[in-house]
């Protein structure tokens, strides 16, 4: 398992999300309004709606195709609707994201 | 208490004397030292709601006007339970029978009346009930088993009313009567043989033309016996037989009385100090015994007591209804003709509909209405305003619904009442106040509106019109249960509070906002912030920072998302007409951005489809350099303009529907609104432009240009109401601006101009676009400055670098 520098803080906006691309797709990583940050991968559990183009809410995102609500901690949509976007590990260290992730390298 | 107040004395804590003293304290409130005397235990209460108490439909708290605390808080003090059995007139003292003596600077006798009770023998046996008071009510409940025998004598209102109570506690009810048919002062003979038919099917028997000659029994009620010798049996008998003064005390004091305390077009009696009220009086010759001139009486008197000495009280004309569930009737003024009177009939057997209208000199004089009474209060309105209604005469009896424009949806006929008409004729209440309160004061529940207006508080029986206006006034959003519709989850607020609470309050931030307002979560979600960006953006143009978190992504990158995640890109083609340049352009775009779909759209413009995120700058740049602009075919905001070809090129029309078109979208283009905003120009009535389903249309005529608004083709169809015609291009314009300012400002965001208008009616619209030429051009005025801060174009700013980060992506990992 790699930990790999995707980007800083400061490149999400608060609220807002910013994709990274992999070679199994796309992961959204997500900032808080208080500055937490997660990732999930960019596919809404429902019809693939890509959840980077939601709105964030608390630790939430909706997504923009039919406004599923998915908890962004967990990947988890919110009852009634039910299904899993998947979360991945990410950190933040000295305002540097680092993204977990099978193996590669990152491409800027 | 203070020496120099002065001390007024009501004997009567009924619904008359109460009305006075709320009168006299909304004009003048430290007056008076105020003592309240009432024979009867309870605190005020609606004496008109006795028959539901009885029937079973409202408890008796809910009749109940004035309770305890009122009393207190208004620093009245009130004898419950006391009957004052003198005045002495040389001291200025009132005196109960236990021996309380209160003195008194200004007296207000307002003892009301008394069941007549018949002078036959058995008149006092146990079982033998007058019906005037709750405790008379609860005598009858407590006899009122299944399957026993009652038997009401009088057929008027007051009797049925309480028959029907009667019945619906499972008694076996018999109404006996003098006359042919029962309520004959209100009603003519078929009128009351409908009734008669309706209650008999309620199970009610009726005894009519027969009068009583005793009521048997040894120690308690077995029977009746008629003059002709019949007998019926009872359990139960309800006297109500008609209503006489209460003038004892009066008379005992030397008060002049005839049949009732005869006062003043001042409600005074011939005692300077003492003034009276209610059913105890006779005015002009007149006694009373509904609740609509008590109020007006109410009023005259407060107004004296209070010493503005301006108001005279001139008789009142009254209309009745029956508060018998189930059954609509309605009677107005003198309804039987008589020589040189003109009769209008309308009898549908089927419907159980009889209609008869009275006219003399064009003018209406009574009204009979059975089975269909929507119209009473329009006719009652006429009938007192002396209309002419010659014009009229022909659709007179098909109601108000049948006069001028057709076309309008149900509830029209609330709409089309003028702001004048009369709805609750107890309390005097007319249309335009109920709109008002409902509006200003945000009412979304009858019970509020009753408790701001007092339509409907009294006697109930305008409920339903009560209903239908504030359905009407609130469209959709009306609820029969409580009450206003939170935006979401996060808050308590609603809507409609919000675009004045942000200007009210100088609210400048969602954060600032969401704080003030005590928001239930941290930063809102996608419902309530893209809602609040949008208040905030109308509310303070050039000055709010738009929130790009909080706006949908369609807004937030403007194009549109498509099911794969990708976009389309529509450019704005100004009143659909376009140049072989500009179209090789979107083709040579197309083509270099190998674009899937090339799509013509329904609002005159070519749509590009699949485009990806990350090359919409690019598009756009090649876009803004063959010189477009963003279509807003995304937003919540102005969509087309969309036009024939009018004067220039076809035969039929009448104007430049085309180059108005133009001029409109230059205007307005770029302006965000509450829910998507389209616009129409159609060069003549044919009407090629489809403007009759925009939210704006412009019909052009040869004579000018109508205007319409409120249309929808979408999910709801609906066609325009046409609200104006105006002569000049610069009109149009002036009146589409103020028409966008007046719907930005005023409807719920996610609210079409169709369901916003359907809410606040279309009067308000022209109230403020039509009426008021002030208004409109402060409103134009508002649309213009908003509109300096919106026509940056949005893809020329994301063409050229502006937040970047949404359209690249943070990294790619290989």
């Amino acid at each position: 398992m790699n930990w790999i520098q995707v980007g800083n803080l400061e490149d999400i906006p608060r609220q807002g999300s910013r994709v990274v691309k992999t070679a199994t797709g796309e992961i959204a990583l997500f900032r808080s309004v208080d500055d937490q940050v997660f990732a999930l991968n960019n596919r809404c559990p429902h019809k693939g709606g890509p959840l980077s183009q939601g709105i964030v809410h608390g630790k939430r995102v909706t997504c923009p195709l039919h406004s599923w609500v998915i908890d962004l901690e967990s990947g988890e949509a919110i009852s009634p609707d039910s299904g899993c976007a998947h979360r991945l590990e990410v950190r933040v260290a000295h305002g540097e994201l680092f993204l977990e992730a099978e193996a590669g390298v990152c491409k800027a | 208490m203070e020496q120099d107040k002065k001390r007024l004395v009501v004997v009567g804590n009924g619904m008359a004397g109460i009305r006075t003293i709320e009168e006299l304290l909304k004009m003048s409130a430290d007056e008076f030292d105020i003592t309240v005397f009432g024979a009867e235990p309870q605190p005020n209460y609606n004496r008109i709601l006795l028959s539901p108490v009885l029937s079973g439909e409202m408890p008796f708290q809910d009749t109940v006007l004035n309770d305890w605390n009122w009393y207190e808080e208004n620093h009245i003090t009130l004898h419950t339970g006391k009957t004052v059995t003198k005045i002495d007139r040389m001291r200025c003292t009132v005196e109960t029978e236990d021996g309380i003596v209160v003195p008194y600077d200004r007296l207000l006798i307002a003892t009301g009346s008394n069941p007549i009770m018949l002078p036959v023998p058995g008149i006092d046996l146990p079982g033998v009930i007058g019906y005037r008071s709750i405790a008379d009510v609860e005598q009858m409940l407590a006899a009122a088993q299944p399957g026993k025998r009652a038997v009401v004598i009088g057929g008027g209102l007051l009797g049925l009313e309480a028959a029907n109570g009667l019945s619906l506690r499972g008694m076996e009810v018999s109404v006996v009567h003098l006359c042919e048919w029962p309520m004959e002062r209100q009603l003519d003979k078929v009128g009351g043989g409908l009734l008669k038919e309706a209650l008999e099917k309620r199970g009610l028997k009726f005894y009519l033309s027969r009068q009583t000659d005793a009521i048997l029994g040894e120690t308690a009620v077995t029977g009746l016996r008629f003059k002709d010798g019949e007998e019926i049996a009872a359990d139960l008998v309800v006297m109500s037989a008609g209503i006489r003064p209460n003038i004892a005390l009066a008379k005992s004091a030397g008060i002049h009385c005839e049949r009732g305390i005869m006062v003043s077009d001042t409600m005074q009696t011939y005692d300077p100090k003492i003034y009276a009220v209610g059913e105890c009086v006779q005015h002009r010759g007149q006694t009373y015994g509904l609740v609509a001139p008590l109020f007006e009486q109410a009023k005259v008197a407060a107004n004296h007591l209070a010493q503005y000495g301006r108001m005279r009280y001139e008789g009142s004309s009254v209309s009745t209804k029956l508060k018998v569930t189930g059954i609509d009737l309605f009677s107005a003024g003198d309804f039987n003709p008589v020589a040189g009177d003109d009769e209008l009939l309308l009898q549908d057997a089927a419907r159980g509909v009889y209609k008869k209208l009275v006219l003399r000199d064009n003018k209406l004089r009574g009204a009979v209405m059975y089975g269909d009474t929507v119209d009473g209060p329009w006719y009652f309105q006429m009938m007192r305003d002396g209309t002419d209604v010659s014009e009229m005469r022909e659709h007179l009896l098909f109601g108000q619904m049948h006069l001028g424009d057709s076309g309008h949806g149900a509830g029209a006929s609330v709409a089309n009442m003028p702001d004048t008409a009369e709805i609750c004729g107890c309390n005097g209440v007319c249309k335009g106040s109920i709109v008002d309160a409902i509006v200003d004061k945000k009412l979304f529940t009858l019970d509020e509106v009753r408790a701001h207006t007092k339509a409907s508080a009294s006697c109930g029986s305008c409920t339903g019109l009560v209903e239908a206006i504030l359905a009407n006034t609130l469209g959709g959003d009306y609820s029969a249960k409580p009450s206003k519709k939170p935006i979401c989850a996060c808050t308590e607020h609603a809507h409609q509070d919000m675009y004045k609470t942000i200007r009210a309050r100088g609210l400048k931030s969602i954060p600032e906002l969401m704080q003030a307002l005590e928001w239930k979560t941290a930063d809102g979600c996608h419902v309530c912030r893209p809602a609040l960006n949008y208040y905030l953006l109308a509310a303070w143009p050039g000055e709010y920072v738009d929130d790009s978190r909080s706006r949908f992504i369609n807004e937030r990158v403007h194009a549109n998302i498509q099911k794969n995640g990708t976009y389309s890109v529509i450019p704005r083609i100004w009143g659909g007409v376009t140049s072989p340049a500009q179209l090789r352009a979107i083709a040579e775009i197309a083509e270099r951005h190998e674009v899937p779909t090339v799509h013509i759209t329904g609002g005159q413009r070519i749509g590009l489809y699949g485009i990806t995120k990350e090359n919409l700058p690019k598009m756009w740049a090649e876009l803004v350099e063959a010189g477009f602009v963003s279509g807003h075919a995304y937003g919540k905001s102005l969509r087309t303009v969309k036009t024939c070809v009018g004067s220039e090129w076809c035969r039929f029309g009448t104007q430049d529907s085309t180059g108005l078109g133009i001029m409109v979208e230059q205007m307005t283009w770029g302006s965000w609104t509450p829910h998507k905003f389209k616009i129409a120009v159609s060069g003549c009535p044919r009407n090629c432009a489809e403007a009759t389903i925009k939210d704006f249309g412009i019909v052009c005529v040869d004579s000018g240009y109508e205007i319409h608004v409120g249309g929808n083709g979408g999910v709801k169809v609906r066609v325009t109401d046409f609200l104006c015609k105006v002569s000049s291009e610069a009109e149009v314009l002036e009146y589409c601006g103020a028409f966008m300012q007046l719907y930005r400002e005023d409807a719920h965001y996610l609210d079409r101009t169709a369901p916003w208008i359907e809410r606040v009616g279309l009067p308000f619209v022209k109230r403020h676009i039509v009426d008021d030429a002030e208004g409109r051009a402060e409103l134009y005025a508002r649309f213009l400055k908003s509109q300096q801060y919106s026509q940056d174009d949005p893809w020329k700013e994301r063409a050229e670098g502006k937040e970047a980060h949404e359209f690249t992506a943070l990294a790619t990992i290989v």
